[in-house]
């Protein structure tokens, strides 16, 4: 289907496969996100999505595949934890922002305590990215003065702020009252519009739509189908994509 | 005999068992201080994910969490050596300071327990987010799941010293000279019924004044706690 550009992907995963005891989560994942894309991972809840973005970063180590991030070999056993962390962002459905840290702090710590960066150059740099998440004046607030909508933006800088090549965004809406669901997606819409390859597992279908170049569908463990947004929901191929969209369209 | 006469009957011994009081006082901040830094290690061990590590640790911390506090009392006293020496000189080990190192155990198996609370009471998506970020197991440990816990830690250990103290009188069992040993003698030496009552009573006020504060600022610091 898109074979000619597979050489170039970014991020690929190959016959990836994962269990939790007996129960296989994932059975041959296959997919690749080339550089500055936007992918867009829907499906039924439990087939996996989760797990396939926590593989990309480490988190979960695979029982059988390969993934490669650039000229990271992320399945790797000896693989470079903080190489790979540095490189790959990740955005949580429960912001998971450090409470005793102010908002600076929680954006500007990691890149200063892991990657030894000077100071100076991260806190300049962390506020930056406050202000382009419109959250310059709450630099010095403590993650439990914001509202939900604030702090996963807190936590979309946080992630900037490694300067990464890939973030990978699970269901960042998702623990949001409505009214804050629009402020973090066009948050997320900036930052792929910057240029940033973007996996993001959402429930939105609308802005999966609007804002994905790639949509892949997954069931049970594998993806079952992918393309680009337009065709892909006009007109779904496998049947088990229909009766998903089906449902939540 | 008038009342007054047993005031200041109590009175005369006051200095006696507060100098006695002193020494429930040092034992339980010693065995406060022993007792915690043992417990960090204790509790962190037992979140250890190096197998022997935190089977070892919880081992111990069960074994002396639930034995009685005198056993270990016992065990300590009976069992440590009298006398130690050191480049050549010989100190003997007062019994009081025996008594101390049996109060630092079951402080120690409690304080692992509340570190093992604390920790595995912060979210797990705190450890995911510092992984996510690049940051190891310990880095995470000590810079961003410890600080969270220690407001969480802070109201349980001042309990556990309120409780340290009011058992430090068990020391007069094995003959330490603490307050309620005193307080034995001193009422022993004057042989009237009606000094009894009013001795030990002023050897409860003692406790009291010196252990309500401490619960009444651990309450109020646990309230605090738990509404931000
Ligand atoms: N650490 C784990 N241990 C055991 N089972 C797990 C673990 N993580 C995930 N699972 C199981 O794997 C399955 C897939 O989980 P995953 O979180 O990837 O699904 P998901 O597609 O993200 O679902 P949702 O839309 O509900 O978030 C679920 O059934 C889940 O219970
Ligand atoms: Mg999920």
């Amino acid at each position: 289907m898109r074979t000619e550009i597979e050489g170039r992907d970014l991020v690929s995963l190959k016959g990836v496969h994962k269990a939790f005891g007996s129960f296989e989560v994932l059975r041959g994942v296959e997919l690749g996100v080339a550089k500055g894309e936007v992918a867009a991972i829907i499906g039924p809840s439990g087939s996996g999505k989760s797990t396939i973005l926590r593989t990309i970063n480490g988190l979960t180590p695979v029982d059988h595949g390969v993934i490669q991030l650039g000229d990271i070999t992320v399945t790797d056993p000896k693989v470079d934890k903080v190489a790979l962390r540095h490189r790959v962002g990740m955005v949580f459905q429960q912001y998971n922002l450090f409470p005793h840290k102010t908002v600076l702090e929680n954006v500007a710590m990691a890149p200063i305590q892991v990657l030894k960066e000077p100071r100076k150059d991260v806190e300049e740099r962390a506020r930056n990215l406050l202000a382009g998440m419109r959250l310059t004046e709450k630099a010095l607030a403590y993650p439990g003065e914001l509202s939900g909508g604030q702090q996963q933006r807190v936590a979309i800088a946080r992630a900037l702020c490694m300067q990464p090549e890939v973030i990978l965004f699970d269901e960042v809406t998702a623990a949001l009252d409505p009214e804050m669901v629009k402020e973090v997606l066009s948050a997320v819409r900036k930052v792929a519009e910057d240029g940033m390859t973007c996996i993001l597992v959402t429930h939105e279908m609308r802005f999966a739509r609007e804002a994905a170049n790639r949509v892949f569908f997954t069931d049970k463990g594998v993806i079952v189908e992918q393309g680009e947004p337009k065709a892909f929901f006009a007109n779904p191929q496998d049947p088990r994509t229909k009766e998903f969209l089906d449902k939540v369209l | 005999m008038s009342e007054t006469s047993i005031f200041a009957d109590v009175l005369r011994w006051l200095p006696f068992v507060l100098w006695g009081f002193g020494l429930n006082v040092l034992m339980s901040v010693l065995a406060i201080v022993l007792g915690t830094g043992a417990g960090v290690f204790l509790g962190l061990g037992q979140t250890s994910h190096i197998r022997l590590v935190g089977g070892v640790s919880r081992l111990a911390t069960q074994l002396f969490r639930n034995a009685p506090w005198l056993v270990l009392l016992f065990y300590c006293i009976f069992l440590m050596p009298y006398s130690i020496v050191i480049s050549g000189a010989t100190y003997n080990v007062p019994s009081w300071l025996r008594a101390t190192l049996g109060f630092s155990l079951p402080v120690a198996a409690n304080f692992s327990e509340i570190v093992r609370g604390a920790i595995g009471s912060i979210p797990k998506g705190q450890w995911e987010a510092a992984e996510a970020l690049g940051y190891s197991r310990s880095v995470t440990l000590f810079r961003i799941i410890l600080p969270q816990c220690i407001t969480r830690m802070l109201p349980p250990w001042m309990n556990l010293y309120a409780l340290l103290i009011t058992a430090t009188p068990l020391a007069s069992i094995v003959g330490v000279e603490e307050a309620l040993a005193r307080t034995q003698a001193a009422v022993q030496s004057e042989a009237q019924a009606s000094f009894l009552i009013p001795m030990y009573a002023t050897l409860l006020v003692m406790f009291f004044l010196y252990t309500y504060p401490i619960s009444r600022i651990s309450n109020a610091l646990e309230r605090r706690f738990r509404t931000v």
